[in-house]
């Protein structure tokens, strides 16, 4: 383990055993049914993203992939708060929070493998998805590009009376784009309810945060006047007790956040980054051995007698076999047409009907 | 017909359209307490309240894709860009975000802004300020572009693009804010898509658009009275969607061509015309089909130089003579 891993993880646990996350009452008052809930969402997102990997090596998907293994607890606790007028928007690195908003594993896998019924027709791919039905505004490819939009949700929310958050989710290597600056601003300076998740992985794709970034990251949001905080994103109980206390803020008080959340990814940046550049296999392992969030959840949960072993590993085989009839969705599913090419790109030329311009808006 | 500005047409759109529905809102630098840069969203503040005319930090990237963000849960923002240079800075939001959410989802989510602003040169404000990006702005689709020339047709089709359900781009003009022109005192919409044949002749077709057009209709009034020529002047106010069909009609009249454009010439609207009418009318041609473009190079500061930089009647008149001659 690297001086700066073994830093970083003693600072955050010590904060975390100092609040006891676990019980705060967002997380006290969980159901025995509701913990497993959590769990087994973890444990989808970490065995879809496998089978993932395993159908990109077998070149049934294409273009990037960015796994979220090793980040599970953060998009399930922060997801898990959602109340019917929350909203989430995240970037490239989106399967989990996918999951986590409750989009089916089918229809993100046969959107990867490129079908008609993917999640967005086979339009997208991996790092495109959406579920707007789901409050799940995508899935986006620019690094920091979509935290304009996610302020726009938490304006649109203010401008039309509903009492909600938008969590707008980015990666420590966001925090450097003018846009993400921009978007603080904005948030701070009309009182936006938005929540700016920064999820630090320590890695801005193979750069370090002390090669990438100056200062503490949440911090920058004292500049603005913002409320800011950082918590351990290991553990799930951790994550919800940090969040539940910034949702509410903004979702009664229209008060703006930046709380970062400290992570790990044990898979490289995307499947294009053989990860054997900027960092050690030993810190990867010292990682997945001390502090995965699956493992330290079943503990937890095992420990309090609300999960056995066995239960656990059938939630483990029921996931792997979910994951697995998703592959085989994607592969028994058509593929779009070429005329489906020029579809969903107006409003006006899918609904013909109701069409009030004219002339042409395709130029082949 | 009453007589007003091209400033006030637009105004009067914007009026009425947060008059009708409350969730249309206006959002830019400046068109709040400072009435706006140009005076376009002038008094609306008074009338609307700053919870509908809201004043935005100089922050393009920021508050344009918040705008974006708030169209994708059913808000209609109108975004007023200070210039449509300042593009540039938004381009992620505008190009990436704005005009591919609706494909990337699937058809699942709906953008329906518009963002607005002069986008004109000939005001001696140098290159940074004198970008005509309509061109830039079609080649992205899923957004539309809209460039209206006269109060008429700014007014007409404003209100159209403010209850568009697709993203709309339009391109007003800075020198032409000032230009008066008869709006009716009654509601009317100009769909987006329908070009308008200013002038009708029969000897040659100047396709155009923007201030363009007034050039173009200058031209032809000499070219009548000093040369006995006689020019039809299409106006196609919108680029995308775009009516070929009344150009195409009007070039089986005339058989000759010139496309007059404020756009540097490399992949331009004009070139695209271009493309179209060889390929859908290649018969009716009786010449080749020639264009006056912004001279090619960054836009000159120097005042009397920038007038012969840009499309200008005295250039259209030479274009036109050398076609017909």
């Amino acid at each position: 383990m690297s001086k700066k891993a073994t830093a970083t993880s003693k600072k955050t646990t010590g904060a975390a055993a100092a609040e006891s996350p676990a019980d705060a009452p967002v997380n006290r008052n969980l159901s025995k049914v509701e913990r497993i809930e959590l769990f087994r969402t973890m444990v989808r997102i970490r065995r879809f993203e496998e089978r993932s990997l395993r159908a990109y090596q077998g070149k049934k998907i294409g273009g990037f992939m960015h796994p979220y293994i090793g980040q599970e607890a953060v998009a399930v606790g922060c997801c898990s708060l959602m109340m019917e007028n929350d909203h989430v928007i995240t970037a490239y690195r989106d399967h989990g929070h996918a999951i986590a908003v409750g989009m089916g594993l089918n229809e993100q896998m046969a959107e990867m493998y490129g079908k008609a019924t993917g999640c967005s027709k086979g339009k997208g791919g991996s790092m495109h998805f959406f579920a707007p039905d789901r409050n799940f505004w995508g899935g986006h490819g620019i690094v920091g590009g979509q935290i304009p939009l996610g302020i726009g949700l938490a304006y649109g929310l203010k401008y039309l009376g509903r009492k909600g958050a938008a969590m707008a989710f980015m990666g420590d290597g966001a925090v450097n784009q003018g846009a993400v600056h921009e978007s603080y601003n904005l948030a701070a300076l009309w009182q936006l309810p938005v929540i700016f998740v920064i999820e630090n992985n320590g890695y801005s794709m193979g750069t370090s945060q002390s090669r990438s970034s100056a200062g503490e990251l949440a911090k920058r949001a004292e500049g603005y006047n913002m409320a800011w905080d950082t918590c351990d994103g290991h553990d799930l109980y951790t994550v919800r007790a940090m969040m539940d206390k910034y949702l509410k803020l903004a979702r009664e008080q229209s008060k703006p956040a930046v709380i970062e959340i400290r992570c790990y990814r044990y898979r490289g940046h995307s499947v294009a980054d053989p990860d054997n550049t900027y960092r050690t296999k030993a810190e990867i392992e010292e990682y997945r051995r001390t502090k995965d969030p699956i493992q330290t959840f079943q503990q937890q949960l095992i420990a309090a007698k609300i999960l056995t072993e066995a239960e656990a590993e059938e939630i483990d085989q029921a996931a792997r076999a979910e994951a697995e009839a998703a592959a085989e969705f994607a592969e028994a599913s058509p593929f779009p047409t070429t005329d489906d090419i020029q579809k969903d790109v107006y409003w006006e030329t899918d609904n013909p009907a109701e069409r009030k311009s004219q002339g042409r808006l395709f130029f082949n | 017909m009453p007589a007003i500005t091209y400033r006030e047409a637009i105004r009067h759109a914007l009026a009425e359209e947060l008059e009708r529905d409350k969730n249309v809102v206006v959002l830019g630098e400046e068109v709040g307490q400072f009435n706006g840069s140009y005076k376009v969203t002038e008094g609306l503040l008074a009338k609307f309240g700053p919870d509908r005319i809201v004043d935005t930090p100089i922050s393009e990237a920021g508050f344009i894709g918040m705008g974006v963000g708030a169209s994708m849960l059913g808000v209609r923002p109108v975004m007023e860009l200070m210039f449509w240079s300042f593009y540039s800075v938004a381009f992620d939001q505008i190009l990436n975000n704005a005009a591919n959410v609706r494909y990337m989802s699937g058809g699942l989510i709906n953008c329906p802004i518009v963002i607005r602003g002069p986008a004109n040169g000939g005001t001696n404000v140098g290159a940074t300020h004198s970008h005509t990006p309509e061109n830039v702005l079609a080649n992205h689709p899923g957004v539309k572009v809209v460039v209206p020339a006269t109060p008429y047709d700014a007014k007409g089709l404003l209100k159209s693009a403010i209850r568009d359900n697709d993203p709309v781009m339009f391109l007003e003009n800075t020198i032409l804010y000032g230009n008066k022109g008869e709006v009716p005192g009654e509601e009317y919409l100009i769909p987006l898509g329908s070009a308008d044949v200013k002038r009708e002749g029969t000897d040659l077709t100047i396709v155009t658009y923007g201030r363009s057009v007034l050039h173009s209709l200058a031209a032809a009034d000499v070219l009548q009275k000093e040369h006995n020529l006689s020019v039809e002047v299409v106006d196609l106010r919108s680029i995308r969607p775009l009516d070929i069909d009344t150009v195409l009609k009007s070039v089986a009249k005339t058989h000759r061509v010139l496309i007059v454009e404020e756009q540097k010439p490399f992949a331009s609207v004009g070139t695209q015309l271009t493309y179209m009418i060889q390929r859908e009318a290649f018969d009716e041609l009786d010449a080749p089909i020639h264009r006056v473009t912004t001279v090619d190079a960054p836009a000159i500061y120097s005042p009397p130089v920038e007038i012969e930089q840009l499309p200008n009647p005295g250039r259209v008149l030479k274009a036109a003579l050398e076609i017909l001659n």
